[in-house]
């Protein structure tokens, strides 16, 4: 279980003012289940997926998990805790191979068949990867991927994925939605998905929207996504129906 | 063999004892423990300090072991060893010095390698620097290596000082003929007040020559690391050097590029980068558990690799 109470984030910027991030959010998410979390860019998702891992402070509220209050902890410990964080970005390191990374996320030192496993999840041959560095020599794409497998290989209760379908085709991103399955059935943990990708919304148990730092909208995807469809106007969020 | 000496050994070689092939111990300053194979002949110089390692021409898949240890504080050693190595062969040498300072001397030591790397042969050539002990004398590691590379050759170098040496200039000259390939790959840490220098001449004399010169390094404490990196090109030739640093605390990195085309096919590179380590790899590795501790050694460790 996953709770988060009355939680804002504001920041510092040129004006007089603080500009608020995120605005009183209050959220419940039971063990279980898998939730998208979606909205315009700009509108607070990945600062609350970062507060939620502990890379962000929260300038107010609290943040519980299993029944700990989790809010002054730091990312180690929530790590520990079994939070786990797949970034938009994937981080670049010189000298560490896709194995030791995996090998990292794991806990032990993988054996190449263990690493096979993960990659072959996010569709990729783990033979031509698994020594490769984390390095500008691999697509974003690849390192997308990777990123995911790391997240696959942790043994945690929240995942929480920012915007994992970027750079992914359409081939994988059959693999990824299996991946969701599979880790919400492995702990019946929780995953968290940020995400613009209306395949994704469709599947989740649960969707909700965040426009200006505040949820907007919170419900099945039946419930939320034709809102989102057709509920507003071109110039706003999701005017466009984007197929596959 | 003593104790330390076996460890020290085991740093720069990975060996415990005596290998099997060809091979030339330096202990203390003293040449013993050769041993020739049939196609590697190591003779001691008559006239100075060093060893003539001769391999025959169209040796194949020949290993070699080279280690220089030392555990007398105070010993200042210089020795020439030179490299012939035949047409066609194909070599694997592990050379490495480890220091081992329990004294309040300095100790040092100072290589003077040379290849003649003949015609169509491939070396590679590996060096470990390593020092260790409790006492207050300092670890000097100075090695020059000069290399001759004859036509269609190639010699790769790694090169790695581990740990534990207080300071070290390291000169690495080479004249490159048509179609011969130089490749060093040198990794270097320094400590508390360390210092090291490296310093790169490289000549791409022949028709089709390449140099490719990676470092990467890391400076802690108040460290204090120079990379000097010369590349002419003077034919149709491929030139690249690379200098990748991570700086800690209060070290100080100095890169400087020297590229000069001499010839109008002369493609020449260049890349020096120095910074701290970012802290998206540090949240990342956090992110999977580690302590901020233990995310730095990790990345430190990997770099280094």
């Amino acid at each position: 279980m996953l709770e988060i109470k009355n939680l804002s984030f504001q920041v510092e910027n040129d004006t007089p003012q603080q500009k608020e991030i995120l605005n009183n959010i209050n959220l419940s998410i039971s063990a279980g289940s898998f939730v998208a979390i979606t909205g315009p860019n700009g509108s607070g998702k990945s600062t609350l997926a970062k507060i939620i891992m502990g890379i962000e402070k929260p300038t107010a509220g609290q943040i519980f998990f299993e029944g700990k209050d989790i809010t002054n902890t730091s990312i180690d410990e929530r790590a520990k805790a079994g939070i786990g964080f797949a970034f938009q970005q994937p981080v670049h390191f010189k000298g560490m191979r896709v194995i030791d990374l995996l090998s990292l996320a794991a806990g032990h030192k993988l054996v190449v068949e263990e690493a096979c496993n993960y990659l072959s999840q996010v569709g990729l041959c783990a033979i031509n990867y698994i020594y490769r560095e984390l390095d500008n020599s691999l697509s974003g794409g690849e390192l997308k991927r990777i990123e995911i497998a790391m997240l696959v290989a942790r043994n945690v209760n929240l995942y929480i994925f920012d915007e994992p379908e970027a750079g992914i085709d359409l081939w994988s991103f059959q693999n990824l939605i299996q991946v969701f399955k599979n880790l919400i059935a492995k702990n019946n943990g929780i995953v968290i998905v940020i995400s613009h990708q209306e395949r994704i919304l469709e599947i989740a148990d649960r969707v909700i929207v965040i426009e200006e730092g505040q949820i907007v909208q919170d419900g099945s995807s039946k419930e939320v996504i034709p809102n989102l469809m057709f509920g507003l106007d071109s110039c706003h969020f999701y005017g466009r129906r984007v197929s596959f | 063999m003593k104790t330390e000496l076996k460890q020290i050994l085991q740093q720069v070689s990975g060996i415990d004892g005596v290998p099997s092939g060809a091979y030339s111990f330096r202990i203390n300053g003293i040449s013993e423990l050769h041993n020739n194979s049939e196609n590697t002949e190591i003779v001691k110089k008559l006239d100075r300090a060093g060893i003539d390692v001769v391999v025959k021409a169209n040796t194949k898949g020949e290993l070699i072991h080279i280690p220089t240890l030392i555990d007398e504080s105070g010993l200042d050693d210089l020795v020439y060893n030179d490299f012939f190595i035949g047409e066609n062969s194909e070599v694997h040498i592990i050379a490495g010095c480890g220091i081992h300072n329990d004294g309040l001397h300095a100790t040092q030591h100072s290589g003077i390698h040379t290849f003649y790397v003949g015609k169509n042969a491939k070396v590679k050539y590996e060096e470990k620097h390593y020092g260790q002990g409790t006492g207050t004398g300092n670890k000097i590691i100075s090695p020059q290596t000069v290399i001759h590379l004859a036509e269609g050759s190639t010699l790769e170098i790694d090169s790695a000082q581990i740990d534990g040496v207080d300071y070290t200039k390291r000169l690495t000259k080479a004249t490159i003929g048509d179609n011969a390939s130089l490749i060093t790959k040198e990794v270097i840490l320094t400590t508390k007040s360390q210092t090291a220098y490296t310093d790169f001449h490289i000549e791409l004399d022949g028709q089709n020559s390449s140099a490719s010169i990676v470092s990467r390094s890391v400076a802690k404490g108040q460290s204090k690391q120079f990379f000097y990196s010369v590349i002419n090109g003077n034919n149709k030739c491929q030139g690249h050097s690379a200098c990748d640093a991570i700086i800690m605390d209060h070290a100080t990195v100095k890169a400087v590029p020297d590229v000069t085309a001499n010839h109008v096919d002369a493609q020449l590179i260049h890349e020096a980068a120095i910074g701290k380590i970012a802290g998206n790899q540090i949240t990342k590795l956090m992110s999977l558990g580690l302590s901020y501790e233990e995310a730095e050694q990790e990345i430190v460790a990997a770099f280094l690799r």
